[in-house]
Parts: C-alpha cells; structure tokens; sequence
C-alpha cells in the first residue's frame, strides 16, 4: 500500500440510492434502485483503476458521483483528503479543478453550436483564475496540439472533425485545468476499434506526461486490462473483486469475475481451444430488490445456505492475494493462455 | 507518433459546400449557406422586402394622400389615374392600400418578438428549472392556451373599448393568446437540451446555471422558436386583419387592410376593387411570412441534415 500522501483520491462506502414513486399528485416512495450501494477504494498518483461490470452495475452512476454531479446517498469521496461530495459553491468549483472527466459519446458530449476553441477554452472562461484571458488561445492551441489536433483548427466546429477526432476535443477539455485525476466513462466504446487504439494510447502517453491519475470505466475486458494497473470488478452496485490488474486476470477469485473472463474472445484459435466457457444462467436481478446476503447467488454455481444469510465482505481470502466478496473464493485461470 | 499522422485529417465538410470560405462553417452558417439557395426563400423574402420598404415609406410607392378623399369620385373604377380604382369614400384605394402595410407589418412583427421574448424566455425557465417552476408556468400556459385566440381578442379589446385601440392593444390582445405556443416549443426545446452530455460536460467544469443556459442550451433551443415566430409573424398579421374587420381592432383614420375590407364589404357587387386589392395584399403579406418560416425550418431543422 502506497502512503497517504500518494493518495489522490479516497471512495468510503458510497451509497447512491434513487428513490422509486408511487402516486401523481402525493408521491410516496415504495422502494429504491440501489445504482451504487457500499463502494470504497483508493486511487494513487499516476495510477490507473479500471472499473469492468455488465450493463447496469452502477458503473456510470459512480462516475457522476466521483464528479459530484450526484450527490450521494451516503459515504464519502475524498480528493486529495477534502470531500467534494458535501461541498457546495466556490469550494465545489475549486475542486473541480482536480478532477475532471472524459465523456463516452463524443457525438453528443460537444456543443454543435460552439467552435473547437470555445470548446476547450470554457475550462478557463469558468475558472479565470487559471490562464490570463490573453494567453488562453494559444493555451487552447498547445493543448489540440497535445491532443493530436491540427491547431489551426480552432475555429472549426464539432460536426466538421470525425469520431476519434472530437473524442481528442473531448480529452483536450479535460486536461485544460490540470487535473490530477480524470474520470473516464466508457471513452472508447462508442469509436471503431482502431480508433479506439489510438485514442487508449494517447491516454497513455498523456498520464505518462502529466502523472495523471484514471478511473477507467469500460465493459471491453481487454481494453481496461491493457490501461488498468488495477481493477475493479462490479456487479449490482458492489465490487466483488478487487486488485491488481495481472491478479484479476490471471487468478481471478470470484464466481462472477471468472464467468466475466470466459466470455472475452481469444484471438488466438489454441487458447480458445484450451479456456473454459463458463456461462451464467438468467439476468442480473433487479438493482430496486437485489438478493440477500450474496447478490451473485442467484446465479452463481458455488451458492450455499450461507449465501442467502451473510453478506461476503470485500477482504483478502485464503488462498488469494487480492479482495474479494465471496465465501468460496479461489482463484482459478480461466483463460489458460499467458 | 503514428497517432499524430492519422489525427491531423482534413475535417468533414458541409456536404454541399465547398472549402473555399475562410470562414469557419457553423450550423447557423450553413443554414444560411441552405437558406440563400432556397427559391421558396428568395421569392418570400423579395417580397417581405418589398412590403417592408412600402411601410417605411409609403410615399415613395404612392404619391397620393390617401386621406385626401373626394366624394364626388366615390367608387370609381380603374383608371389610369387610380390603380385599385376610388372606395366608398372617394379615396384612392392603391395610395391606402400601400399605407395600409405599415399597420401590419408593424403588428405583426412586434407581437412576433413579444411572443417570441415573452414565451422564449418564460419557457427557457420552465424547461431549465423544471419541478414546481415548470408546473406554474405550464399550467398558466395551458390557461391561456384554453382560449380561442380570435374569440380571446376580440373579448380583450372589446373591454378596453374602441377608444383605447391602437396597434398596442392589438398587439397586446394577440400577444397575450399566442406566447404559450412559443412557451410550449421552447421547453420542450430546452428539456431536449438539457439532458444531452455536453450540458453534463459543462457542468463537471463547474459552469453556473446562468452560463449552462446562456451558452449551452439557448443556442440549441432557440432553432424551433426562431421558426415558430417567423410563421407566426404571417398569422399575426391576418389576425390584426380580422380583428379591424371586426370593428376592436386599429379604428380610422388610421388605415388597415382589414378595415378597408370591412368598409367595403357591403358595396362589393357595385364596386370590388376596394375590397379585392387589400385582400390581395393581405394574401400576398401572409404567404411571403409563411413560406419564409417554411424556408427557415427546412434551413434549421437538424434532422433533415
């Protein structure tokens, strides 16, 4: 475990719940979809945490609550050891600076209506503090330079550049103010797979540059284990696995991991030969009504009685090196290829 | 860096335009790029153009007074003299109806723009703040909308009487039944807004509200209400039209197409030039605003892109 100082950013039991209403004129709540229930981790300087989980697992709501675009149930998110998900107004505003975020779409996560310049320089129309408003344009030209940009184009709209291009405006943005850590959510499952190429090593080469810190959400297994240095597996609002990336993917602990990792696609015809196909029964069950005890049970092949009663915690297991939420857990190579 | 060589590209161009301009292609330029090629466009705007330049200065069109008026003339035919031929009251009826314009054009685009203020900014609230503030608004909104607009205006201005009525009145009378309309499109409008990801985006940064709606979600709501108001524009002038015919509306001396048709109504087998020629400008005034909206949505709608 690195130090504290090392420590950028600091997720304790966070709980997002969004209430379920009944009735038109007196609403009453009747339930609550359970979108992120007990989250905690840490993020390092410079690291980078991949979050995997199907569609549905609260992956995207965490994002929002990392960003303090929701404010959370319960549980606290700490950067740099102050909580941003109480802070309010100016304080919230400075904070924001530290951390900031990569959309998925880049279709839609520009304005039309503004040019590649405005784009990125709004960064700095909001926090004046940052560049002098002389230097802010040929501040918005290194940074399209950074990005992979032609600077020149700063003038040009969204709709005139392509795909992986905007997704460049997009990171461009991110970076203007700095920031220590960048959320990104999904930021290449919307573009071609050799765009998405290109884009995972501008992240790389961008982290390398400016010692930045990822959350890293995606459901493309190897893309988050070619970026991640550790990961996160997460399923209905929990994490049921968590460690390094090498760890997960090679001697993965829980039921859920596993099956998650017998479904990526082996390019290579032997090792799709040798890998076992674990393949899950039903849905995942309602996120308004999740099982007792394990949330996994339900489909799981190992569930027992205690399943159903006690609630595994997110701790190192015998037998494991990393945390893991499961009352069986062993770890087990599902891929069999090095 | 082979990242560098594949993302330096030629950006994509507006699919009918070609690279030559310096300037950058924005959406509104390209509309306007669409709009400048639109024959339907062109023919409604020569004419707006023209009406536009009738009500500024009437003169220049029609040399004679139309309030200098000679009984003994009354009703006259065409003549070389008299273009539209002499009303009831022995005026000539080309120099009023060129004098006519200016009422119209200038009824229907203020009530266009009070609408337009009125209803554009109420509904950019109502969608930007939604809960309690959107259910007050829409359901004062709905209120009006419940009223027959010729049926409301008429009641208005027949309460403030005939004294009081003048283009104000009017414009107020059609303002106060047409702003929910714009209201309705520019929520809607805004809710659409809102929730795209560049909003999201916007505020991760930290933008204030003020600045989400100003600069992110007006400029992508205000498309539809800029058409709505442009066909507007053509249905408020046909309502002052029928307001004056009805007697609540603009009173002489002042001169109103849809004065002059309703002073010409009852001699119109004797004599129908003063009734035909307003009629035919009052046509002529409403199809030019409507195919100009027509133009302008086809130019803005985004889902046609």
């Amino acid at each position: 475990m690195a130090a504290a100082a090392d420590r950028i950013l600091e997720v304790r039991d966070l709980v997002k719940h969004f209430p379920l209403t009944s009735g038109v004129v007196l609403k009453r709540q009747i339930g609550a979809i359970k979108a992120v229930d007990g989250v905690s981790f840490d993020l390092n300087r410079g690291e980078t945490l991949g979050i995997v989980g199907e569609s549905g697992c609260g992956k995207s709501t965490l994002a929002k609550l990392l960003m303090a675009l929701e404010r959370p149930t319960s549980g606290s998110v700490k950067v740099n050891g102050r909580e941003i998900a109480n802070a309010r107004g100016g304080e919230l505003k400075r904070m924001r600076r530290n951390i900031q975020m990569v959309m998925q779409d880049p279709y839609t996560s520009l304005n039309p209506r503004m040019t590649v310049g405005d784009i990125v320089g709004e960064p700095y129309d909001i926090h004046t503090e940052v560049a002098p408003k002389g230097d802010r344009r040929k501040k918005v030209q290194e940074l399209l330079e950074v990005v992979g940009l032609n600077p020149d184009h700063i003038n040009r709209y969204p709709h005139q550049f392509s795909g992986g291009q905007r997704q460049r405006i997009g990171i461009a943005r991110g970076l203007a103010l700095q920031p220590e850590v960048i959320v990104c959510d999904e930021p290449v499952s919307a573009l071609d797979v050799s765009i998405q190429a290109q884009v995972i090593n501008l992240l790389e080469r961008l982290q390398r540059e400016f010692s930045l810190a990822y959350i890293f959400i995606a459901h493309d297994l190897s893309v988050v284990r070619h970026i991640s240095d550790r990961v996160g597996v997460m399923y209905l609002g929990k994490f049921v696995e968590l460690g390094k990336d090498a760890e997960i993917y090679d001697r993965p602990a829980h039921p859920y991991t596993q099956a998650l990792l017998s479904a990526v696609p082996v390019p290579d015809p032997e090792g799709r030969e040798q890998r076992e196909r674990i393949i899950l029964q039903g849905d995942p069950p309602s996120p308004a009504n999740p099982p007792s005890g394990c949330r996994f049970r339900t489909r799981c092949w190992k569930a027992q009685e205690i399943c159903a009663e006690q609630e595994p915690l997110l701790q190192i297991r015998p037998g494991t090196a990393h945390a893991s939420a499961c009352h069986f857990a062993e770890t087990h190579d599902v891929v069999h290829v090095n | 860096m082979s990242e560098l060589n594949t993302a330096v590209q030629e950006p994509k161009a507006h699919p009918r335009r070609k690279q030559k301009e310096k300037k950058p292609n924005s959406l509104w330029s390209d509309a306007w790029y669409d709009l400048r090629r639109n024959k339907v466009f062109l023919v409604g705007t020569a004419i707006a153009i023209l009406l536009i330049l009738m009500a500024i200065m009437p003169g220049v069109f029609a040399p004679q007074n139309p309030l200098a008026c000679n009984l003994v003339d009354a009703r006259q035919g065409i003549s070389s003299e008299h273009w539209f031929g002499i009303d009831n009251q022995g005026c000539d009826t080309f120099s009023r109806v060129i004098h006519g314009a200016r009422i119209s054009i200038l009824v229907g685009l203020l009530t266009s723009v009070v609408t337009g203020l009125v209803g554009g900014v109420l509904g950019l609230i109502a969608g930007f703040y939604g809960r309690w503030v959107d259910v007050i608004l829409s359901r004062l909104a709905e209120i009006f909308f419940a009223i027959p607009s010729i049926l409301g205006a008429l009641l208005l201005l027949s309460a403030v009487g005939r004294d009081a009525a003048g283009v104000w009145t009017v414009v107020l009378a059609l303002a106060i039944l047409a702003w929910p309309m714009v209201l309705r499109i520019m929520r809607a409008a805004v809710i659409t807004a809102k929730s795209q990801d560049y909003v999201t985006a916007a505020r991760a940064l930290g933008a204030s509200p003020f600045r989400i709606s100003v600069r992110h979600i007006l400029p992508n709501a205000v498309a539809p209400v800029i058409v709505v108001c442009t066909m507007n524009l053509g249905v408020f002038i046909a309502g002052e039209a029928a307001l004056s015919f009805l007697g609540v509306g603009i009173q002489s001396p002042n001169i109103s197409w849809g004065l002059m048709i309703a002073d010409a109504r009852n001699r119109f087998l004797m004599a129908p030039e003063p009734l035909i020629f307003p009629a035919i400008f009052l046509s002529i005034t409403v199809l030019s605003f409507v195919m100009i909206g027509d133009a302008v949505r086809d130019a803005l709608d985004p889902k046609l892109r």
